[in-house]
């Protein structure tokens, strides 16, 4: 589904990414960990189309279409989704309205019409439902004093509503204690199908405990310097990252 | 001739019909030689450096224009907040409809500055109250001099107007251009409470000049919410200057929607008499083209423990130009003062303008004051997050402009004059949204 070769990108004149490889089959779940200032948000951040990122090298393939050139929402058109590990505020939008936009103007790019109104409100209590959020939640401006994990929780509404081909989830498990993790990692996992994918990117293994990967890949200065199963971040959890760094001295 | 010399000449005929035993007609001959003395203002102007009336100021108004322009309902009633019932204070061309208006005098005075003016009950409420927050600058001296019709309004003691009052100033322009200059005076009482909407609207594609000046008096715990809805055509100007004095423990409110008009200048003058009140003034502008927007506003404390905010939103796109000249006044005798000021301006297009002049001059030492001024674009964080969810760029942008002004319209107190108000800017900026929450 997704192919990275060798990417190399930089921002304001810094490197970052320094030669990214990874593929990333439907129904499968990859991991990607590392220390802070590794590269993990700026990957994340490539792949969805990031403007202030400059791609230098390397190729990004959806599906076999290169994506490189695209803008972020033809990006998501195409079925890219990004969960924010810092979600705007948009006061006066609320969540309902601003979901109803969003799946309208995917609907738009693909020439379909409208949702009819009462379809979009049975999809929105499906799923809102499905991530325990109150009614009352949905009437709220996005995000404005949301708590932290009122806006993951979000976050993973709008993946819900909008069905994505490939979430990338950045540090979703940040700021969230252990029942808003479950009932996340729990909306995560009803919507991962056969023809579906997830990039689950974290610090820690925590979250790996509920959205179980089928690949983990650890991402130091800008390159992936191990791959392995789920196993690797129990490695990680109990020894930290320092073990890689002087089995990469080695 | 120039349009002062016009003004001179027709003052002459004008004081003809007025009773020159009155008291009223000194504080017209005082005003008008203040007028003339004055002039018009000019960019030398410290408080007129960037907004320009050259180009107005040439136009051949008619300055009485004829009275009998009737206009049917039906073409005017978008202009009503017509999904609530409420009180109506209408004229065509300055002179009052009553085919249009829903006047009262239950309890509550809603009814015509003439009547205020020549009325002998009245004349104890124009002594107490008429000129005696305006100031002598020079269009509001000609303004009062000027003074023929407007609203009257008088909430007593304790007293609650049971339905917001609209204003609404149309001008037909049947007879080419046409100066106006309506006056109002607003006093309410002791503990009473009102919500008052103005408005301007021009009919036709004539010139209209609009040199408007309204006075409010909050007494004692008075309750005031104005709100004034500047969405007219492009050949019309407004200059308001809007006088509040506030007495002890008052609170008043007053909301600028600016999204229309070819020039519009709001002078916007508080003066808090007494302890405790509280000040807000609020406003959104939203232009393009070569509109111009200039809010003048002066908060004058005097007394302790009180408050004032200032929020104002600007948008300018293509080549409008905005003014924000904010001064807060702190005597040394207001002590405890706890004032605010938020101007912050997003400018779309590389030829908007926008001109930003907060003031503070505090002669109190216990006092906290604070302002802020942002002129920048539109956040480019928000728009990846937008966009990433599929929303096209111009749509996202439309939203961000969206929610930045929205903020400012938390604090109306009108359900649907809110909901109006956020259909207009979801409107001028283009966005599509259901407004069914």
């Amino acid at each position: 589904m997704l192919h990275i070769k060798d990417v190399h990108a930089r921002v304001e004149e810094k490197d970052i990414l320094k030669g990214i490889s990874l593929n990333v089959n439907a129904g499968e779940v990859h991991a990607i960990m590392g220390p802070n200032g590794s590269g993990k948000s700026t990957l994340a951040s490539v792949i969805s189309g990031k403007e202030e990122f400059e791609l230098t090298q390397g190729e990004i393939t959806l599906n076999s279409e290169d994506i490189t050139e695209l803008d972020p929402e033809e990006r998501a058109h195409k079925g890219i989704f990004l969960s924010f590990q810092y979600p705007i505020e948009i006061p006066g939008v609320s969540v309902t309205n601003f979901i109803k936009t969003a799946i309208n103007e995917n609907r738009k790019a693909k020439g379909l019409e409208d949702m009819p109104a009462s379809d979009m409100l049975k999809m929105i209590r499906e799923k809102a439902d499905l991530l325990e959020i109150d009614r009352k939640f949905l009437s709220r401006s996005l995000n404005e004093g949301f708590s932290g994990g009122e806006k993951k929780r979000n976050e993973i509404f709008q993946m819900a509503m909008l069905e994505p081909k490939l979430a990338i989830l950045d540090e979703t498990d940040s700021g969230l204690d252990i029942d808003a993790l479950k009932v996340v990692a729990n909306g995560v996992n009803k919507l991962k199908a056969k023809d579906n994918a997830v990039i689950v990117i974290t610090h820690y293994q925590r979250l790996l405990d509920y959205i179980v990967p089928d690949f983990v890949h650890v991402l130091m200065d800008g390159k992936i310097v191990k791959s392995g199963t789920k196993e690797l971040a129990y490695e990680l959890e109990e020894k930290g990252y320092d073990w890689i760094k002087e089995e990469l001295v080695k | 001739m120039s349009l002062k010399e016009k003004l001179q000449s027709s003052y002459i005929a004008f004081e003809d019909h007025l009773e020159a035993d009155s008291p009223l007609h000194d504080l017209r001959t005082a005003a008008m030689k203040s007028f003339e003395d004055q002039g018009f203002p000019s960019k030398k102007d410290e408080a007129w450096k960037y907004t320009s009336l050259n180009s107005l100021l040439k136009v051949d108004y008619s300055v009485f224009p004829n009275g009998e322009n009737a206009i049917e309902l039906k073409d005017v009633k978008k202009y009503f907040l017509h999904e609530i019932d409420t009180y109506k204070l209408v004229f065509i061309d300055g002179v009052y409809s009553s085919f249009l208006s829903e006047t009262t005098h239950d309890t509550i005075d809603v009814c015509l500055m003439s009547s205020a003016l020549n009325k002998a009950k009245y004349k104890p409420i124009i002594e107490t109250y008429f000129n005696k927050v305006a100031t002598k600058e020079s269009l509001t001296s000609l303004n009062t001099a000027f003074t023929k019709e407007g609203a009257y309004i008088r909430i007593p003691k304790h007293k609650e107007a049971q339905k917001p009052i609209e204003i609404i100033n149309f001008s037909t322009g049947n007879e080419a251009a046409t100066l106006l200059q309506p006056r109002n005076l607003i006093v309410v009482e002791e503990n009473a409470h009102v919500q008052i909407i103005e408005r301007h609207q021009s009919l036709s594609k004539n010139a209209v000049l609009t040199n408007s000046v309204t006075e409010i008096f909050a007494e004692k715990r008075a309750n005031v919410d104005y709100y004034k809805i500047q969405n007219d055509k492009e050949n019309a100007s407004l200059i308001d200057s809007t006088y509040v004095s506030q007495e002890r423990d008052s609170i008043c409110s007053v909301h600028t929607f600016s999204f229309g008009g070819k020039l519009t200048r709001n002078n916007l003058n508080f003066r808090q008499l007494g302890e405790g009140c509280d000040s807000i003034l609020n406003g959104v502008t939203i232009i393009e083209g070569k509109q111009h927007v200039d809010h003048n506003t002066l908060v004058h404390h005097i007394a302790e423990n009180c408050e004032s905010h200032q929020d104002y939103k600007g948008i300018f796109d293509e080549s409008s130009t905005g003014v924000f000249n904010g001064k807060v006044y702190v005597e040394k005798d207001a002590q405890k003062l706890d004032a605010f000021q938020q101007n912050n301006n997003i400018l779309i297009s590389d030829k908007a303008t926008i001109n930003a002049k907060p003031q503070l001059e505090i002669f109190a030492d216990d006092v906290r004051c604070s302002h802020g001024c942002t002129i920048g674009q539109l956040d480019e964080e928000a728009l990846f997050y937008l966009r990433s969810r599929g929303i096209a760029m111009k749509e996202a942008r439309a939203l961000l402009m969206y929610a930045f002004a929205n903020t400012v319209l938390e604090s109306v107190k009108i359900p649907e004059l809110k909901t109006r108000i956020n259909k207009l800017i979801a409107n001028k900026i283009g966005v599509n949204l259901g407004f069914q929450v």
